[in-house]
């Protein structure tokens, strides 16, 4: 009854192309957001932002990312966990060559750099489709990784081959390092997410996304009626290794504090791509949703025998949590294959005529 | 720059040239290597031949039948009996499949089906792991993990009996497909799956069918890696090697995927032992990626895949 537009007219253009046309959801968007910024950090303990919260608002924004390039533009990529350590290396290796550099500026110039890589791996989506792509993709993966690991370049000749996030201040608040405080890090991949889902929306609504759907749905007959397909497929690329990058930059310098090339391994590719399955290909509230989901997951079934006051053998609870994940995997594609943004978007159908359905 | 090009087009091949018993050895290595990951991938051409589902869990169905067969054998079972049950557990796993997974998700874009098969790669990891444990096995198939010299070249009798295996394995499938009354379904499946139905063909029939037999070419991919490394968890990756050797063969094509992985197999390790000391090793992790990648720009659908024609 509440979840109802009713008595809201459009009598202008603006009001009909707005991101949130119905007043509800701007109230209910606006609520969060506020939620997010103040009462988050206040609320939360430690332990809830740094293992739950940070590794979900960088999942969410990775997410982003794949879900520009394959729910929108239909680019399979398996080689999602190579970008994001492409991004990590290229913050790393800015940090530390320009030391009063802003490291949020060193962000987005490692998107930068992402970008442009992803650009290289992009091109033979011009010529491969589909799986074969998906499999060319994995040679992203695997090359990156492997020159990250042999290359001592990139972590400036670090014996361990370890990469560290270098404490960094933006206006005089510590956001990395080992001195930055949680809330702090949360809040700026907070900032980053809200502001990149933002011009994601705004993208894949504009000419581009649209064309990106054409390329999507039918390639041939885009190209036809004028959509270039080298534009539109490098862009999409270009543009969701870019998001990858600062996902990336953001998780060994928000969340890990130091990583090696291991924690961008084939793993993250497929997770990443699972959140974008779950929570719905072609959606971008679909990527929050699958990052929370997969986040959640692997946390709940570690504490639930806990609290259950099962006491398992450590390996046993891996296997178990191998099942049971993989067995929801399968469970959540059977019940609904476009996702959760999906249910989301039924539950609002049928809120809207609550409580009276008729 | 005269001696960088010198390092990279002409040394090598004055080390294959200059050891040519060395360069047989390398390519018969990289042949038993890439007849392994041959093995892997025509289950996968199997199931994507007659379902259209990309079976990312054909590297996990490997390790299950290892698993299976090296536990009951473990317990006390004699070796024919045991590959007989880990054969039948197989099929009851094919029909599990079917039932549980590619009924419920039929006509499903593939991408889909293929995360499926994702799902099941885990929750088969996992499985195989809490049902036989997780420790290294060792798999005695009885063939001494030695060496014969022929002509001066060193061969290796377990790697040639994989090789003889494998050839009679493809040899064997392609009678099945070609003459048998089911193969003709199969491949009238594949041709067309709504076509094939309403001339009825019985389809979660060979459905079944089809994931059995590629869960008999996971046994025997499994006692062949088994016998060579032993069983254990790193079989189930040799699934990501296999895709390089699909892209190249093409993924409907049982000849592709044997040509393919020999091609990976040798490739991949000539590159490592001639070019992999210029960059500093470890380059069979990507080489064949690279190697498929940069085939699939001069021909999209593989090496024997099927013409890729598209309409609008």
């Amino acid at each position: 009854m509440i979840y109802r537009e009713a008595g809201q007219f459009k009598s202008t253009y603006a009001s009909d192309q707005a991101v949130f046309p119905i007043r509800q959801d701007r109230i209910v968007v606006g609520l969060a957001l506020a939620a997010a910024v103040i009462a988050v950090p206040l609320v939360a303990d430690e332990y809830w932002l740094q293992a739950v919260l940070i590794p979900f608002l960088i999942y969410s924004l990775a997410a982003l990312g794949l879900n520009l390039l394959t729910g929108y533009a239909g680019q399979v990529s398996l080689g999602t966990g190579g970008f994001m350590a492409v991004g990590a290396y290229a913050a790393f290796k800015l940090t530390r060559a320009f030391p009063r550099l802003n490291v949020l500026i060193a962000f987005l110039l490692a998107g930068l750099v992402t970008a442009l890589v992803g650009l290289v791996f992009g091109l033979p989506s011009l010529r491969i489709k589909g799986f074969y792509l998906a499999v060319a993709t994995l040679a992203a993966q695997f090359f990156l990784l492997w020159l990250f690991n042999k290359v001592a370049w990139f972590t400036d000749y670090a014996s361990s081959g370890t990469i560290t996030a270098p404490p960094r201040t933006v206006a005089s608040i510590m956001v990395t390092g080992p001195a930055a405080t949680a809330p702090v890090r949360y809040l700026t991949a907070l900032a980053f997410v809200a502001v990149f889902a933002m011009i994601a929306k705004n993208l894949v609504r504009g000419r581009v996304g649209r064309s990106w759907m054409a390329i999507r749905d039918r390639d041939i007959a885009a190209e036809i009626i004028g959509v270039r397909p080298l534009r539109t497929k490098l862009l999409a690329f270009a543009i969701s290794s870019f998001f990858c990058g600062v996902a990336g930059a953001e998780y060994v310098f928000l969340y890990l504090g130091s990583a090696e090339t291991l924690a961008f391994d084939i793993n993250v590719s497929f997770l990443v791509l699972f959140m974008v399955i779950i929570g719905g290909l072609g959606s971008i509230l679909g990527s929050f949703l699958g990052a929370a989901f997969i986040v959640m997951v692997p946390i709940f079934l570690t504490n639930v025998p806990h609290l259950l006051g099962l006491a398992m053998p450590v390996a046993l609870q891996k296997q178990i949590e191998l099942m049971v994940f993989g067995g929801l995997i399968i469970l959540f594609l059977i019940v609904e294959p476009h996702g959760l943004a999906r249910l989301w978007q039924v539950s609002k159908e049928k809120l809207r005529l609550w409580p009276f359905p008729y | 720059m005269l001696e960088l090009l010198y390092a990279v087009l002409v040394g090598p091949v004055k080390d294959m040239a200059g050891a040519p018993a060395f360069l047989a050895e390398v390519i018969i290595g990289g042949l038993a290597a890439g007849l392994m990951y041959s093995l892997v991938a025509l289950g996968f051409v199997l199931i994507y031949k007659a379902s259209g589902v990309f079976n990312f869990a054909q590297g996990v169905m490997v390790l299950f039948a290892a698993l299976t067969l090296v536990g009951l054998m473990e317990r006390g079972a004699p070796p024919a009996l045991a590959l007989l049950a880990t054969m039948a557990v197989m099929g009851a796993l094919a029909f599990a499949i079917e039932r549980v997974v590619l009924r419920p998700l039929v006509n499903q874009e593939q991408i889909i089906l293929f995360m499926a098969t994702i799902g099941l790669n885990f929750f088969l990891e996992g499985f195989g792991e809490l049902a036989w444990g997780s420790n290294v096995k060792k798999l005695d198939v009885g063939i001494p993990d030695s060496s014969f010299m022929v002509w001066g070249v060193q061969v290796n009798r377990l790697e040639l009996t994989a090789a003889i295996t494998a050839a009679v394995l493809v040899a064997v499938m392609a009678v099945f497909f070609q003459r048998t009354r089911i193969g003709r379904a199969l491949r009238a499946v594949a041709d067309d799956h709504e076509a094939a139905l309403s001339i009825g063909i019985p389809l979660n029939t060979i459905w079944i069918v089809v994931w059995s037999a590629a869960g008999l070419v996971a046994i025997v991919a499994g006692i062949m890696w088994g016998a060579k490394s032993g069983v254990q968890f790193s079989l189930s990756l040799i699934a990501l090697k296999a895709l390089p050797v699909l892209i190249l063969g093409g993924f409907t094509s049982v000849p592709g995927a044997i040509v393919g992985g020999l091609i990976i197999g040798v490739g991949e390790k000539l590159a490592e032992v001639y070019w992999g000391p210029l960059v500093g090793g470890a380059i069979e992790n990507w080489f064949a990626y690279v190697l498929a990648l940069a085939f699939l720009l001069v021909r999209p659908q593989g090496l024997f895949g099927e013409r890729i024609i598209e309409r609008v």
